[in-house]
């Protein structure tokens, strides 16, 4: 039996925002259906980690006022840290409010789009229509889902099409700085055949305190022979309730890789699925992560792999310290058809402290006969004999310390292709182990 | 001059004493070799110069220049001009050979006074070069995936880099091929001089081939029984050990058992 749950917002309320946002009648008529299958759809249920008394329903403000930056040089310090002043194109998002965009004339003539969703769901209704949940997360997989799509308040569409390549990475940065706030950003980055496109995001706290929830569903969608290059860094402050979904879609040949660094102080309900639809498409997933505090985290990735001779790789790499709690979920799944297949992956938890939990969990689910597949995990302390190799060379063991786990973090952190979001990784990890 | 002086060491490791009275003493521009069987004690002897966390000393003294070694953590003996080449050195994912290397040159010289780029950059690859070592070991990861041969030139490459003033070498011979035997001791041979001393704990005699020590002990049941010179090894290499045993009066049945 499901249990009808009270919604912070009335189908009036949702349909309200959107005429007030100027969408369409069938993006309005899309959030109301969403909003009622909410009522009724079941939460998830992360595998270990029970969700049932975190509030993923109410918040202080659906949408708070934001003024946008009319050029860098307004950005707080911690942002500009993270923004190469050359950075060709950008898209800045302050809370719920777009707040700067930036794309190079050169790709605007070749057809790429970079806007806010808003804007993308009034003036590009073609292609929301067709891209936004049907491919890649459907609205009722789950209330969670279905709220997002019926409250989505910001994120940014990425349209790259057929045959471009986007050589310059492109940046978003997700800033909050009101304590009210909530976010729920839908990311849509579509890739058309044989396109190519390096998407990195930033999520950025600059204030201390958070009341609102995080519900972020982002869609990857790379068509035959695509290449996408995701790369995040979540650092958003303590204090939301955090569901993170990141999900892609891999046709023919396509590949998507992902490097994330999942830094969030919040407690976080991380679910990164990418399916390997196409023949010989492949995935890359690397993320590292620092648990702190009394935070809560599940990380659960899942790579499902129909494509024949398509290759899965999961990499992740979990420091917890103090009273962190998390869960590491790993999961490749080959499915009936998917012959020559591998499937591949690989947890790792270092634990820093007495209080501290982390359980890796693989799995591997094979339906069928001819394929590879292979995982390893581990949950352990830093190894004593590596401590006692570096200080032999004269190295502090504070310094050693500090060496081994940005070592173990390192796959992530070399991955990102943009050298301020690498450095703001860098030192938010130097900043959460000390 | 510099002098390390080992008194009357005696260590155990989970409650067995495996060394039992060891007295040496090592003056830089010298090269000592330790010998014996297999379980004698002779790495356990590196092990507790440099600090081992497994290894406790329950008496006996070790002093550098008159400092007392035995007080100090694993990295102020290092600072102190200490440097074991492992048997097993560790691997250390995400950290290059390279930065690694830097950090530790840096760790012994004072704030403000760290070595330049440029500087180290052409020293190491002076030194890689030297040691027939491939440029780009210096940006993989510290001997994550070496094979046994690499991993024992990365520990040269780094007793090279650091300049110890006194360098253990934990049978740096063992599991090598002779071009790679004949690499490392060009390495050691080249650090040969009135600032450095070494001690070598072997389990071969080849080694001693390639480099010429001015004193060889052999170590037996965790004891030096025997001192010599050069001579002494060759006669090890001609007749083993038997004749000690013998000549001692040493029986194996209480040999003692060591871990790496």
């Amino acid at each position: 039996m499901t249990v009808e749950t009270k919604l912070a917002l009335s189908v009036e309320e949702v349909r309200a925002f959107s005429q007030q946002h100027g969408e369409p009648q069938a993006f309005a008529d899309f959030r109301a259906n969403a909003l009622e299958q909410a009522t009724a759809l079941n939460f998830p249920k992360p595998d270990r980690t029970n969700i049932t008394k975190w509030n993923f329903i109410d918040f202080p403000a659906h949408t708070v006022e934001s003024a946008a930056y009319a050029s860098l040089d307004e950005l707080p310090e911690a942002v500009k840290a993270v923004v190469d002043a050359e950075q060709a194109n950008l898209y800045i998002q302050r809370n719920n409010t777009p707040a700067y965009t930036r794309i190079s004339e050169e790709l605007q003539a070749k057809g790429v789009i970079i806007t806010d969703i808003q804007t993308a769901v009034r003036d590009h209704a073609d292609l929301v229509e067709k891209y936004f949940m049907t491919t890649a997360v459907k609205v009722d997989e789950h209330k969670l889902t279905a709220y997002h799509a019926a409250l989505v308040n910001g994120g940014v569409f990425v349209y790259v099409p057929r045959n471009v390549v986007v050589e310059e990475p492109i940046q978003v940065v997700f800033v909050h700085d009101n304590a009210e706030a909530s976010l729920f950003n839908h990311v849509l980055v579509v890739a058309e055949e044989s396109s190519a496109v390096t998407y990195v995001e930033t999520y950025i706290s600059t204030v201390e305190e958070a009341k609102g929830l995080v519900n972020v569903v982002t869609e990857v969608i790379a068509k035959d022979n695509a290449q996408v290059t995701f790369g995040a860094v979540d650092n958003l402050t303590v204090g939301f309730t955090a569901y993170m979904n990141r999900r892609g879609h891999a046709e023919r040949d396509a590949k998507i890789d992902w490097a994330l660094g999942l830094m969030t102080d919040s407690d976080t309900i991380y679910e990164n699925t990418t399916n390997l639809v196409g023949d010989n498409s492949t995935s890359d997933f690397k993320m590292v992560t620092v648990g702190t505090g009394s935070q809560k985290l599940n990380f659960t990735t899942l790579i499902r792999q129909w494509g024949k001779n398509s290759d899965g790789q999961i990499l992740k790499h979990g420091v917890m310290k103090d009273s962190a709690q998390s869960i590491f979920n790993g999961i490749g799944h080959i499915m009936h058809g998917g012959t020559k297949a591998n499937a591949e992956q690989e947890s790792r938890v270092l634990m820093l402290s007495e209080g501290a939990r982390g359980d890796a969990n693989p799995i591997l689910l094979i339906d069928e006969d001819d394929v590879t597949a292979g995982h390893a995990a581990s949950v352990g302390r830093v190894d004593p004999a590596q401590l006692y190799y570096l200080m032999s060379r004269g190295i502090s063991q504070a310094e050693a310390e500090r060496l081994v786990i940005h070592g173990f973090l390192a796959p992530v952190v070399n991955n990102l292709p943009i050298e301020g979001v690498k450095k703001q990784l860098t030192e938010v990890i130097e900043r959460k182990v000390r | 001059m510099a002098t390390l002086e080992i008194k009357d060491l005696h260590v155990e490791i989970d409650g067995k004493e495996i060394l039992k009275g060891v007295n040496l003493t090592i003056n830089t521009n010298e090269v000592h070799a330790i010998m014996g069987p297999n379980g004698t004690g002779k790495s356990t002897l590196a092990s507790a110069i440099m600090g081992h966390p497994k290894y406790e000393v329950t008496q006996g003294e070790v002093f550098l220049d008159g400092e007392n070694v035995l007080e100090m953590e694993v990295d102020e003996r290092a600072k102190a001009g200490l440097f074991l080449a492992m048997q097993y050195p560790s691997e250390i994912a995400g950290v290059t050979n390279a930065d690694f290397l830097r950090s530790a040159i840096n760790a012994r010289r004072e704030e403000g006074d760290e070595i330049s780029l440029m500087k180290f950059i052409k020293e190491l690859d002076k030194t890689m070069d030297f040691l027939e070592m491939p440029e780009e070991m210096a940006q993989r990861y510290l001997n994550e995936g070496f094979s046994g041969g690499e991993k024992k030139r990365n520990e040269i490459l780094q007793m090279m880099m650091i300049k110890p003033t006194f360098g253990i070498l934990d049978e740096i011979d063992s599991g090598l091929d002779i071009d790679a035997l004949k690499v490392v001791s060009k390495g050691i041979n080249e650090m040969r001089d009135e600032g450095f001393g070494c001690l070598m704990i072997t389990h071969y005699q080849r080694l001693l081939n390639y480099i010429t020590p001015d004193y060889v002990h052999v170590m037996m049941q965790g004891k030096i029984v025997k001192s010599g010179g050069q001579e002494l090894a060759q006669k090890l290499e001609a007749e083993g050990y038997e004749w000690i045993k013998a000549e001692l009066g040493i029986e194996d049945a209480d040999a003692v058992t060591e871990e790496a």
